[in-house]
């Protein structure tokens, strides 16, 4: 099989072609290195070890010859630059991990390893997460190769940006208020995040602990099933992993669904919302409503303070998960200083970039005394109502389905000044995270600037079998998702 | 509303180093971002549960076992300043 | 005017885990800097920590042993602030809900009993260690006792003098190595206390302005501290001034108390609930499996002694002091079958001079209970004098009596090796004193004429022919038969 062919091919279709042996993982790895070698310029990579990756596909093609490969040995996968990789820069997209070889690695690589995968490189993401738009990255922002003065979204930009362009079968990822579903939305492609405690959090660098879950940006829902399958799974070294065997997430992709029911939260359609979105995410439920699935109005009313809520506790959570950058025992240092506390100020302003200050300056100032209560403790208890609004919401429908995102990715620069106007973006996204589910995007069509739209299903806890299943049948009868960028093809 | 002293306070509990331009940026938009997060009082919390942890689980615990070895020289590899095993930092005041 | 003191405790046990709270690390102390602390307890980016199950049985274990509450839903919660030996910049720990709540310890202060509150007892993660000296104007530091597992005993301010607080702590310390908890090792900052005074005219109600104490780790340094404390307070009040809410490390080589520049600015620890760990919630049957490993505690097993053994306050006191000592002597009671209060008395004078004299503790004894006992026998029934009975504890001691079949006869062997048994044989302790007697014309006059003070003469000469070994018993008994006839 020739690089061309191999370029365009699905996750699943590149899984057969190396099992049957149609190609090997070092022609595959090579094929995708090169591509990135050419210099798409898209600067969806901090960190690729060409050689490295290599001798893993070495290792995988011996083991394809060995007969004892699974379903993803042999593939060049790409890593959002937050898992931690022994022996490999993890920066987080920031200046103060900038020189950050992690000396372990995280659960979601250590399973990836386990089975075969080749890691073809570290992806470009925003500094700590904290982004819509991979704008505050320290490596510079990535273009969306759907339009290059666009941004692929955020904070998984690079990880988004690479699966769209091809420059990856698939990538990791990890949404803590949007970061998979909206990069993926933006991007034209498949973003799934987990429920909370499916998949290990372990050497997932920490924004905020109880929002934050690792997924994957693939080219479909049948590639995420695939990736899932290998993610998913209970880590003794994380204590909010639960302890549950993972579903056959790729068995149930063709499992029936006429006869579910689909809830249309009211407030994900209402003001804000792009109305060429809107048309392309109705469009999308009617196309559902042919597969035999019923549609019902709910109410949610509590999901729209859901931004505020997210904006207290995101920023609380990471205040203190980015207490330990301190230049003593890893990381940035500032080259001069006069004490103590004189080298942690110069270290972590010099370190951090200003969205990551701005977070850390939130999240101190909503738990400090005289604070905690009206802002802290609100949050935590309007978070259970949007918690319970769901729960309500699956009592009357199988899947919630909406936008992923209220438009279609913006200009660069547009918002980096206007930190508002960028965490709305993430208005229909956040809810899930508040809520530990499981929440997919996938590609709708194209608003009339030919960028694309992503509709966004959420699932019940730990159903993520299910929600595979939904986007499957939806890709099955829409081509949506094998549309490729411009120039990228 | 957030004025620069009480981003200067709350930079130096978060050891942030901000300069006085610096301060005047963030109190506007920290101000902003408080705006926002004040939209949370439309909706009546009393008597609500306080949810920390988006699953309702117990704390798992583990078997009091060493499963760690020395790693201090990988480590200390990656740090910014040792010796003698030792990390080394500005003299510590008590 | 008259002032009144107001001291409450909050003490810092290391549990005595294998390993880490939330790490599988080892606790040992004294390792190589840096080379006890993994990934999560160096805070590594993406670490996560995972609660041992031993330290939650141990708190439980203490609260219970103080009729405590036990929170069957507590919450470990975040303190954050910045110091290179708190690796993450937060301490996790307890806040709001902590494991043991509501629980009292009875001290007898001057032959009352008096009750100190405890407020609360909580665990948390303990930090690693700044070290200050020979690094040329740095610090080094040391991660091997981060994450080792704390309990932290709060008190109520129950206590009115450095003296009450000394008591209180003495009882912790003895409770805490009964429960095997904590192996109560100031020196090594296993056992570390930080006090809470104010002083108040003698009447007030409200408290007087209090001073948080640390750096005070030893039973002296705290009764001197607070001691010192007092008085700077006292002093400051009476001369128009007011006493400041601070911080204060107590210096044992100047005896003073000084502020501590690190705790100069205002806390604000913003605590929060650690996303990284759900609530810890306790069934009953867990508590119950832990009141089962529950041991006789300290108070009730004085009680028992003074009971069973007629043992005065004194010696129920020492012999329980720890669990190992009472546990010996109750050893050494039932193997030789002896009169309790010989033992005790053995136990508390003899045994307890070598141990102090090598400063061993009485698990490491050199004479096990069971040789022990073989002597408290041999003395029991008559065998030994008191002095015979030192001289084969000093050669146990010495290692003499090892080529015993076993434990039990070591003292026996001895015996018959150095023919130290007592002569009970009433002919020839008579064949002596005759010939002492018949040696002594003059001594013996004497006495006959009214000077009994003469007789102790008598039985100098006979025990000294005897080499000691003669019954004292029957030596008084024959003589006096002999000289009054």
């Amino acid at each position: 099989m020739g690089p061309e062919a191999v370029i365009n091919k699905s996750l699943a279709e590149l899984s057969r072609a190396l099992q049957s042996k149609e190609t090997s993982s070092v022609d595959l790895t090579r094929a995708f290195l090169e591509r990135m070698d050419t210099g798409q310029g898209l600067n969806a990579f901090i960190t690729v070890d060409g050689d490295r990756a290599l001798e893993q596909a070495r290792a995988a093609d011996a083991r394809i010859a060995r007969g004892d490969a699974g379903s993803l040995t042999g593939m060049p996968l790409a890593h959002k630059d937050i898992f931690c990789t022994k022996g490999l820069l993890t920066t987080c997209g920031s200046k103060i991990l900038s020189n950050f070889v992690a000396p372990y690695n995280a659960t979601l690589i250590e399973r990836f390893n386990q089975a075969g995968a080749v890691i073809l490189g570290k992806t470009n993401m925003d500094e700590f997460a904290m982004g819509s738009s991979n704008e505050t990255s320290y490596f510079g922002a990535v273009e969306n190769p759907w339009d290059r003065a666009c941004v692929p979204g955020g904070s998984s930009g690079g990880s988004a940006a690479a699966v769209a362009a091809r420059l990856a079968p698939a990538a990791t990822g990890t949404d803590t208020g949007g970061s998979i579903r909206q990069p993926a939305a933006f991007c034209g492609i498949t973003g799934l995040k987990p429920s909370y405690g499916r998949v290990s959090r372990y050497g997932m660098v920490a924004f905020a602990s109880s929002l934050d879950q690792g997924g994957v940006l693939t080219r479909s829902a049948e590639d995420a099933a695939y990736l899932l399958s290998v993610m998913a799974g209970f880590d003794p070294r994380d204590s909010t992993s639960i302890d549950r065997p993972a579903d056959d997430y790729v068995g149930s992709l063709e499992q029936d669904i006429s006869g579910l029911t689909i809830g249309l939260p009211r407030q994900f359609f209402g003001e804000g919302l792009d109305p060429e979105v809107g048309r392309r995410v109705e469009a999308a439920i009617e196309e559902y409503k042919r597969l035999g699935v019923k549609a019902v109005d709910i109410d949610m009313p509590n999901c729209s303070l859901a931004v505020p809520c997210y904006y207290v506790l995101g920023p609380a959570e990471a205040s203190s998960n980015l207490a330990r950058y301190d230049g003593v025992r890893y990381g940035y240092r500032a080259p001069e200083y006069a004490d103590l506390i004189d080298m942690y100020k110069k270290t972590r302003s010099q370190g951090f970039g200003a969205e990551v200050k701005r977070r850390i300056l939130i999240g101190t100032y909503v738990l400090s005394a005289g604070y905690y209560d009206a802002y802290y403790l609100k949050a935590l208890k309007l978070r259970r109502l949007i918690a319970q609004e769901f729960e309500q919401a699956f009592q009357i429908c199988d899947l919630i389905v909406g936008p992923t995102t209220p438009t279609t990715a913006f200009k660069l620069g547009a918002k980096v000044d206007d930190p508002i106007a960028m965490y709305l973006n993430d208005i229909y996204t956040i809810p899930a995270n508040l809520s530990g589910l499981p929440g997919i995007s996938i590609p709708a069509g194209f608003d009339n600037a030919g960028h694309p739209v992503g509709l966004q299903l959420i699932g019940r806890y730990f159903d993520e079998a299910r929600l595979l299943n939904m986007a499957h049948h939806y890709q099955r009868v829409t081509d949506w998702h094998k549309h490729t960028p411009a120039g990228f093809a | 509303m957030l004025t620069q002293s009480d981003v200067e306070r709350i930079a130096h509990l978060a050891r942030l180093h901000i300069d006085e331009r610096e301060s005047k940026v963030f109190s506007d938009s920290l101000s902003q971002i408080l705006a926002l997060i004040e939209e949370m009082n439309a909706v009546d919390t009393s008597n609500i549960e306080p949810m920390a942890h988006p699953q309702d689980v117990g704390l798992r615990l583990r078997k009091d076992a060493v499963t760690e070895t020395d790693r201090r020289t990988e480590f200390q590899e990656i740090a910014p300043a040792t010796e003698n095993g030792l990390y080394v930092v500005p003299k510590v005041v008590e | 005017m008259k002032w009144e003191t107001v001291i409450g405790l909050e003490v810092h046990t290391q549990l005595l885990t294998a390993s880490k709270i939330f790490s599988g690390a080892s606790t040992m102390y004294g390792s190589e800097p840096n080379t006890q602390a993994c990934a999560v307890d160096i805070g590594l980016p993406g670490v996560l920590p995972v609660m041992n199950v031993e330290a939650a049985r141990m708190a439980i274990k203490f609260g219970l042993a103080i009729g405590a509450e036990i929170n069957r839903h507590s919450v470990f919660a975040r303190k954050n602030y910045f110091y290179p030996d708190l690796p993450k910049g937060y301490q996790i720990s307890q806040y709001e809900l902590p494991i043991v709540y509501n629980g009292k310890v009875e001290i007898d202060v001057d032959g009352l009993t008096k009750i100190i509150s405890i407020t609360r007892a909580h665990l948390e993660e303990d930090a690693g260690k700044s070290l200050h000296e020979d690094f040329h104007g740095l610090s080094g530091i040391d991660f091997n006792r981060a994450g080792t597992p704390l309990l932290e005993i709060v008190s109520e301010p129950d206590m009115r003098s450095a003296a009450e607080a000394v008591v209180y702590l003495k009882k912790l310390h003895e409770l805490v190595r009964y429960l095997e908890i904590c192996d109560g090792n100031m020196q090594e900052g296993s056992f570390r206390c930080d006090a809470n005074v104010s002083v108040r005219p003698e009447g007030q109600e409200t408290f007087g302005t209090r001073t948080e104490l640390k750096n005070i780790n030893s039973f002296k340094f705290v009764e001197k501290a607070i001691e010192f404390e007092i008085e700077r307070q006292i002093d400051v009040l009476e001369s128009g001034g007011a006493v400041v809410l601070e911080t204060r490390l107590y210096d044992p080589d100047k005896n003073e108390t000084r502020p501590m520049r690190s705790k100069e600015e205002a806390h604000d620890y913003r605590y929060f609930p650690d996303p990284d760990l759900p609530p810890l919630e306790l069934d009953e049957a867990f508590i119950e499996a832990v009141r089962q490993t529950l041991p006789e505690l300290p108070d009730a097993k004085r009680a028992r002694f003074k009971r069973d053994y007629k043992l005065s306050d004194y010696d129920a006191g020492v012999l329980t002091a720890t669990a190992a000592m009472a546990d010996y002597y109750e050893d050494a009671v039932r193997k030789s079958k002896s009169d309790p209060k010989l033992v005790a008395n053995w136990t508390i004078g003899d045994l307890s001079a070598y141990l102090n004299k090598e400063n061993l503790s009485i698990e490491d004894s050199a004479v096990s209970s069971t040789m022990f006992s073989g002597l408290m026998k041999k003395i029991n029934d008559g065998t030994l004098s008191v002095k015979t009975g030192k001289q084969v504890l000093e050669m146990l001691w010495k290692g003499q009596g090892a080529d015993a079949t076993d434990e039990s006869t070591a003292a026996e062997s001895v015996i018959i090796k150095f023919d130290l048994a007592q002569i009970s044989d009433r002919t020839k302790i008579e064949q002596v004193i005759d010939k002492v007697l018949a040696a002594s014309e003059a001594q013996v006059q004497q006495y006959r004429n009214g000077q009994e003070k003469v007789f102790g003469y008598f039985v100098g000469q006979v025990m000294k022919a005897t080499g000691g070994k003669a019954n004292p018993k029957q030596v008084n008994e024959i003589l006096k038969k002999k000289l009054n006839d």
